[in-house]
């Protein structure tokens, strides 16, 4: 089942489109990203998940339904301006959070143990907010985002304001609610978060979607046919119709790395036969896009389309 | 509405238990009897050790006899001015006082002497001493004796009663109604600006805070809002209460432990002691019968409906511009930001202020004091002010329906403003944005 599905959901503020006719699938269990530049639409769809604005048309299913008021009980967010009342009690602050997702008071209690326990900071229940750390505040609100149990948890930029030791805990944490069943939209624009976390990616620009997909699908259909090669001996030439250097860099005396871009069809095993008559080859790989790549080369290409576009109607 | 209650509680709990709420709800009213105490003891204090000041004579024209009192001792000397102003100048006595040969229709040139300048009121009195034994003379010319003199002073106090409708007989008392109608209106005044305020502040943290994201994610922003009123309003309730109970029982423990009844008695009671005068003693029975009648008057008001028209228009007028100032904290970043905003939201209540002095508490039933009890913006202060002069069913009727409406209307206004202006950062917020937030679509 998916967790989450969008159709069409548009959103018009007075001056510009927040949303136009987005769509998105999310299937049940996965960390999805929800990548775009800023000002892209991202905050502007995950609120109207949480219900806090209405989208002015299309619909949004959770876990089959249309969206009601009592889904804001199975999800759980995290926004990217974090916050919290600064004079209560870490106890009471998410023992009040956690009541206003509708668990009982008796519930909330358990759980909130549970969760110090798991940080080990189980002695800050009577710390005032105000008196912990950037750090320290981040991992109570994580604990305020996921106490009841959500089986929707959207975490806007989660890792920003995190050491890296605090930022591993808090994603080995992210995988064990997945395990647990939860799915998780994560938006964000650190490639290397989505890079080795998610399983789905979405790709939002100037209010539209343009990509969407499973992260490895979406990286197969942006395979270039490029080739990254370590050799000995820099001179070689390849028939021009079936490669292209791209670049080639000297590593050390004699050692040299070399970007090669095959003509369609051309599989690697063919370049390997190519290259071993002319060259002493000392690693090869076939050259991935990253989806910082991806990202970029998208979000320009767009940005081009747009310009191409505003010049034609000048 | 569990959830709006769990706002609520929080808002409460976590105001109640603050030391700086505990501390003006305990210093406030220590504060009211202390002042009183303290000027009480200062006047005792004084009066104590108050030394009657002494008033040389020189009267040339034979024709008084000064009485020493508590507040002057006269010495009359039998020497020349001239020599007396220089014997005077040697002692350190109050004035001296010179009266010349006068003819009693025309009492002129007397003089005081001092060394300082008197206060008008100590000129006041002695002069009043002169005109009243002149007057006395006078009479005693038209062949008056005493007796007759007395029994000429007369004291008359018109008591007041309210015809119904139906003909039933109330005594009624403008004064007691005057202060009553002056310090509820005031009482209302003060509780509006001082929690409203406190819901601004609240609101202006939680968005500045940023938490206000995560709240909304949870409950509507309308529960928020409310929420929030409502808790502030009942730590502004339980305050009130604290304080007019600590208020009362400290006030009168001040004045039990000085052993005063009202000034005024005290003073009748100062001046019989040291007169013995039958008239004065006539005169404060009067008094005190005046003070019983109006103790009386005031437990004859219809206290049950007062109280609870207060109550009523007590919470009414928070809400009313609690809701406007929830709006106000929603679109501002800062108490400075907000500046901009409080004056035009709070200048109704500023009109329904000075029109209690102005219009209600002169003329309670004229139509100016109809319209400010009517109109919801000014009606808490206003109505609450003419209460106690007894306002007709219908027109209170309006007026409460009016206040219920006119909340409504605002909280619908302040709520669509509110939800987007709490999401809201960064943005120059003028009258023309709030406009444009009112109209957006949810």
């Amino acid at each position: 089942m998916n967790a989450l599905i969008a159709k069409d959901v548009t959103k018009i503020y007075s001056e510009h489109t927040a949303l136009d006719h987005v769509s998105i699938t999310i299937p049940e269990q996965t960390i999805f990203g929800l990548l775009g530049p800023n000002g892209a639409g991202k905050t502007t769809l995950i609120r109207i998940i949480n219900q806090i604005i209405n989208a002015d048309s299309g619909e949004v299913l959770i876990f089959g339904e249309k969206l009601r008021p009592n889904h804001i009980e199975i999800i759980g967010y995290l926004p990217e301006e974090r916050g919290l009342y600064k004079k209560m009690k870490v106890g009471d602050q998410l023992l009040y959070l956690a009541q206003l997702k509708g668990l009982s008071r008796h519930d909330a209690m358990a759980r909130i143990k549970v969760w110090l326990e798991k940080f080990e900071i189980k002695d800050w229940w009577h710390k005032k907010v105000e008196d912990l750390s950037k750090g320290m505040a981040q991992k109570v609100q994580f604990i305020s985002t996921v106490l009841h149990e959500p089986k929707l948890i959207i975490l806007d930029e989660p890792f920003s304001g995190f050491d890296p030791v605090n930022a591993q805990l808090i994603t080995e944490k992210i995988l064990e609610l997945k395990a647990n069943g939860s799915t998780i939209i994560f938006s964000t624009h650190r490639m290397e978060t989505v890079e080795s976390l998610c399983d789905h990616i979405a790709l939002v620009n100037k209010s539209k979607k343009i990509l969407e997909g499973p992260k490895k699908q979406v990286k197969e259909s942006y395979r270039s046919n490029t080739f990254l090669i370590e050799h000995r001996g820099n001179h070689f030439t390849l028939p021009a119709e079936k490669y292209e250097i791209k670049e080639q860099t000297k590593i050390e005396e004699d050692l040299f790395s070399t970007t090669i871009k095959a003509a369609e069809g051309i599989k690697g095993n063919q370049v390997i036969r190519d290259l071993i008559d002319i060259t002493e080859l000392y690693s090869f790989q076939e050259k991935l896009p990253t989806m910082a790549d991806i990202f970029i080369g998208l979000v320009k290409a767009d940005g081009d389309e747009a310009l191409r576009k505003h010049l034609q109607e000048v | 509405m569990n959830k709006v209650w769990l706002i609520m509680q929080r808002e409460f709990l976590n105001r109640v238990q603050k030391k700086s709420f505990l501390i003006t709800t305990i210093l406030v009213p220590l504060i009211f009897p202390a002042v009183i105490g303290v000027l009480v003891y200062i006047m005792k204090k004084e009066a104590e050790s108050a030394k009657a000041d002494t008033v040389q004579v020189v009267d040339e024209s034979g024709k008084f006899v000064f009485e020493n009192s508590k507040r002057y001792t006269f010495v009359p000397l039998s020497m020349p001015l001239e020599q007396a102003k220089k014997a005077y100048n040697e002692t350190k006595d109050f004035a001296l006082l010179y009266i010349p040969p006068f003819d009693l229709s025309k009492p002129e040139g007397m003089m005081i002497y001092t060394k300082e300048n008197p206060s008008i009121e100590k000129v006041g009195n002695l002069e009043s001493i002169l005109e009243d034994r002149i007057r006395d003379l006078k009479l005693e010319t038209y062949k008056i004796d005493q007796e007759t003199l007395k029994s000429l002073k007369v004291s008359v106090s018109l008591k007041q009663i309210n015809l119904s409708d139906t003909g039933e007989e109330k005594s009624s008392n403008s004064q007691i109604l005057y202060f009553l109608g002056f310090g509820l209106g005031i009482l209302i005044y003060m509780f509006v600006l001082i929690y409203g305020i406190q819901i601004m502040q609240g609101v202006i943290d939680e968005k500045t805070s940023k938490i206000v994201e995560v709240i909304v994610s949870s409950v509507k922003p309308f529960q928020l809002m409310l929420g929030k009123i409502i808790g502030i309003a009942s730590v502004g309730l339980l305050q009130f209460t604290i304080w007019i109970i600590l208020i009362t029982a400290l006030s009168t423990g001040v004045l039990g432990y000085f052993g005063l009844k009202m000034p005024q008695q005290q003073a009748m009671e100062e001046v019989a002691k040291s007169m013995d005068n039958q008239e004065i003693k006539v005169a404060m029975e009067q008094q005190s019968s005046k003070a019983t009648e109006l103790f009386n008057n005031f437990f004859q008001l219809p206290l049950g409906k007062i109280a609870f028209v207060f109550v009523f228009y007590f919470l009414g007028g928070y809400l009313l511009y609690g809701a406007l100032f929830a709006a106000v904290g929603s679109a501002v970043e800062s108490m400075q930001e907000s500046q901009q905003f409080q004056f035009p939201i709070t200048l109704p209540l500023l009109i329904g202020y000075f029109g209690l002095f102005m219009f209600i508490l002169r003329d309670p039933h004229g139509s100016v004091s109809f319209w400010l009890s009517v109109i919801p913006f000014t009606s808490p202060v206003a109505m609450v002010g003419r209460i106690g002069s007894g306002v007709p069913d219908w027109q209170l009727g309006l007026s409460m329906a009016l206040l219920i409406g006119g909340f409504l209307f605002t909280t619908w206004i302040a709520g669509r403003i509110y939800r987007v202006g709490i999401l809201m950062t960064g943005t120059k917020v003028s009258w023309k944005v709030l406009i444009k937030w009112f109209l957006m679509k949810a």
